[in-house]
């Protein structure tokens, strides 16, 4: 992974309420065993329409996506992350996140910025012209106009996305505990350990 | 020894959620970040190839491949699997097909039992994993797909995940992971008749919204769901998700130890008792606190649809389509406009009135024998009508459809002019061939009504088992009360 710093350009004013992950990425595109070349079928049914915010020149290239409540609500699809990078999206700004959609975004060290309603509607004015800039180390989103928008992260992803950590290497570097709560595990639940539990029966 | 999880006096009560928590954290950081320990892992071929080639990539192996079980689900056509001689049909999409040889490759390659497209234990992962006893109560249980939160309904904690996270648990058999908040979601009294655990969830959805179990665990409380069989309960919890919610729970009892008592991967002789002795332990504690409580009244809810394109856009079946301006929330409003203008509807409509042209019984949230059994009560000896151009039933995986069959509910369904299919997800995704063509509108037990979930176009409205039948004999919705 990539490590996250600054992210700083034009932003997506998209501003959709619940969008949920089969908007971001339909399900046909799924049937692909690679995680590239997604960003073809992203908000493939929102694109389909004349005019619409994705397809505008003014935001070709645009690192950042601005939208409404409840983003990436649905499916579990991390498809959806992958379609938001292919396109060149490296943070996405909502009032607020599904657990999945943020978790997977997390993973492929791509930004969620959870800021209240007004100020990503002023984010959402100001994307019409100006650029946005997120700096994860002060937690804050500016713009050219002296808006300065602190955000909270949790501390632990922060860490991730700032080194470009790899999480299954860092969890594996528990492994003696892992191992432990697994012979713990294997004698207060034995029946859950399925190698043994057929041996016995 | 096992022994039951202890109130003990100086710890304050809990509740299920946190109790099966507390029983899986390997350890926990000074930030609250715990690495929780995971009992089962179902894997299927769509959310699965990147993360087995990423393991390839890093020279990872699988932890616990006795934990994992795989099957094909998503992808699948459901039309005949073999010819006459008993030889396999090949997936005609060439995508399709190399993301099944992916996973037929992957899982004898990482050690991983694997379940075949043609084999009678094949299904819908949600459906598979209670059947075969391979969830458990009191486990912990993901696979890459959000509805995992159906394996709830036997008491187990069971969420969905992301293609990494997918990996994660395989190279680690854990998930580092946060405490969830906990929701209690209190129904009691009685469901009236023709009122299923379909119409009980979608009204819950209705009443929490889209987004209001975010950051929860939800545990549905109450007698309606202690007298519910377990494929209802499977249901609820199945679309906890729809409310935002990544996992929903209800306290495993007796009626779900004889669920699974005998099946295949369930525990027996001795493991047996001790695991019952342990899960009769599985309940919230007296005064155990959760952050937000809900409580509806069972007798309130009527047989239920969706009308737009969120599955929080729920109304009683005897209702009209609503009208944007009746909504509070200015957004809102918005979207009630777009969602109708996409599903065709108009303000003050009476929702009796709006005509159908397909009709699908199936997916993971209601495809299982008792689903069957209920749409088959309605068509029994009944045609369908003209208006339904399209009409399929898929059975939850091979077993149902074998139980089916011995029953005579497959020539019920075909009689009435139903097609009869193979086990897997279909038209509810919109993934493999079965979909609903563009702006036609479809009675269909599955769990979301998004734009386009079922097919570009495609108009979806989310109701029962019972109900879908009723829509499939008068070719629009219909209170299935009225025909019975």
């Amino acid at each position: 992974m990539e490590p996250v710093s600054t992210i700083q350009g034009r932003a997506i004013p998209y501003g959709a309420k619940n969008v949920d992950t089969d908007v971001i990425i339909p399900a046909h595109w799924l049937k692909t065993i690679s995680r590239e070349g997604l960003g073809k079928g992203a908000f493939e049914t929102v694109r389909a329409q004349p005019g619409n915010v994705f397809d505008d020149s003014a935001y070709a290239g645009a690192p950042i996506l601005i939208a409404g409540d409840n983003f990436g609500c649905g499916s579990s699809r991390e498809h959806a992350a992958w379609a938001l990078l292919d396109l060149g999206i490296a943070a996405v700004i909502a009032p607020s996140f599904s657990d999945i959609f943020s978790g997977n975004a997390f993973k492929n060290g791509i930004l969620t910025v959870e800021l209240p309603q007004e100020q990503v509607d002023r984010l959402l004015e100001v994307a019409q012209s100006d650029p946005v800039t997120i700096d994860l180390d002060t937690q804050t989103v500016t713009t050219p106009f002296q808006d300065r928008f602190a955000f909270e992260v949790d501390p632990f992803r922060k860490h991730c996305l700032i080194g470009g950590l790899d999480e299954v290497a860092l969890t594996l570097e528990r492994d003696a505990a892992i191992s432990d709560y697994e012979s713990r595990h294997a004698q207060q639940m034995p029946w859950l350990a399925r190698g043994t539990t057929e041996k016995v029966a | 020894m096992a022994s039951r999880p202890q109130t003990h006096p100086s710890i304050r009560p809990r509740t299920l959620y946190e109790k099966i928590w507390d029983a899986h954290v390997v350890e926990t950081r000074e930030d609250g970040t715990s690495i929780l320990f995971i009992d089962r892992h179902l894997v299927h071929e769509v959310t699965s190839p990147q993360a087995f080639e990423a393991l390839r990539l890093a020279g990872r192996t699988v932890r616990r491949p006795d934990l994992t079980l795989a099957v094909p689900d998503h992808n699948l056509p459901t039309t005949a699997r073999v010819d006459g001689d008993g030889k396999r049909i090949p997936i005609a999409d060439p995508q399709s097909a190399a993301q099944l040889a992916a996973l037929e490759a992957n899982a004898p390659a990482f050690g991983i039992e694997y379940i075949s497209a043609t084999a009678a234990a094949q299904g819908i992962v949600h459906v598979v994993g209670p059947e075969q006893g391979f969830s458990l109560p009191g486990s912990t249980i993901v696979c890459g797909d959000s509805h995992t939160a159906a394996h709830g309904g036997i008491g187990a904690l069971a969420f969905g995940i992301g293609t990494s996270e997918v990996e994660h648990v395989l190279a680690t058999q854990t998930l580092q992971l946060k405490r969830a908040k906990t929701m209690e979601v209190r129904v009691d009294g009685e469901l009236g008749p023709g009122v299923t655990s379909k119409d009980l969830i979608l009204h819950i959805i209705g009443v929490i919204g889209t987004a209001g179990g975010t950051g929860h665990v939800i545990e549905y409380r109450g007698d309606v769901f202690e007298r519910m069989s377990v494929e209802s309960r499977l249901t609820v919890c199945n679309m906890s998700i729809e409310a935002g919610a990544r996992a929903g729970l209800i306290g495993p009892d007796e009626t779900v130890f004889a669920y699974l008592k005998g099946r295949p991967y369930a525990p027996s002789g001795n493991d047996w008792d001790r695991a019952v002795d342990y899960w009769r332990g599985l309940k919230s504690d007296t005064g155990a606190e959760f952050d937000t409580s809900v409580r509806i009244d069972a007798a309130d809810i009527e047989p239920t649809v969706t009308w737009g394109t969120s599955p929080e856009d729920t109304a009683p079946i005897g209702g009209a389509v609503p009208d944007p301006e009746s909504f509070a929330d200015p957004s809102k409003q918005t979207a009630a406009r777009k969602s109708l203008e996409y599903m065709g509807l108009q303000p003050g409509q009476q929702l009796t009135d709006v005509a159908v042209q397909a009709v699908f019984i199936g997916s993971c949230t209601n495809s299982r024998i008792e689903d069957l059994r209920a749409a088959a009560d309605v068509l029994r000896g009944k045609h369908i009508s003209a208006n339904i151009e399209w009409g399929i039933v898929v059975p939850g995986s091979g077993l149902v459809k074998r139980q089916a069959e011995e029953e005579g509910l497959d020539r019920i369904f075909i009689d009435a002019g139903l097609e009869w299919r193979e086990p897997g997800c279909s038209a509810c995704l919109g993934m493999n061939p079965d979909k609903v063509l563009p702006g036609k509108r479809c009675a269909s037990t599955s769990n979301r009504n998004f734009v386009g979930r079922q097919g570009p176009g495609a108009r979806t409205h989310l109701m029962s088992p019972a109900m879908a039948a009723a829509a499939a004999l008068t070719g629009k919705l219909t209170d299935v009360r009225d025909l019975v």
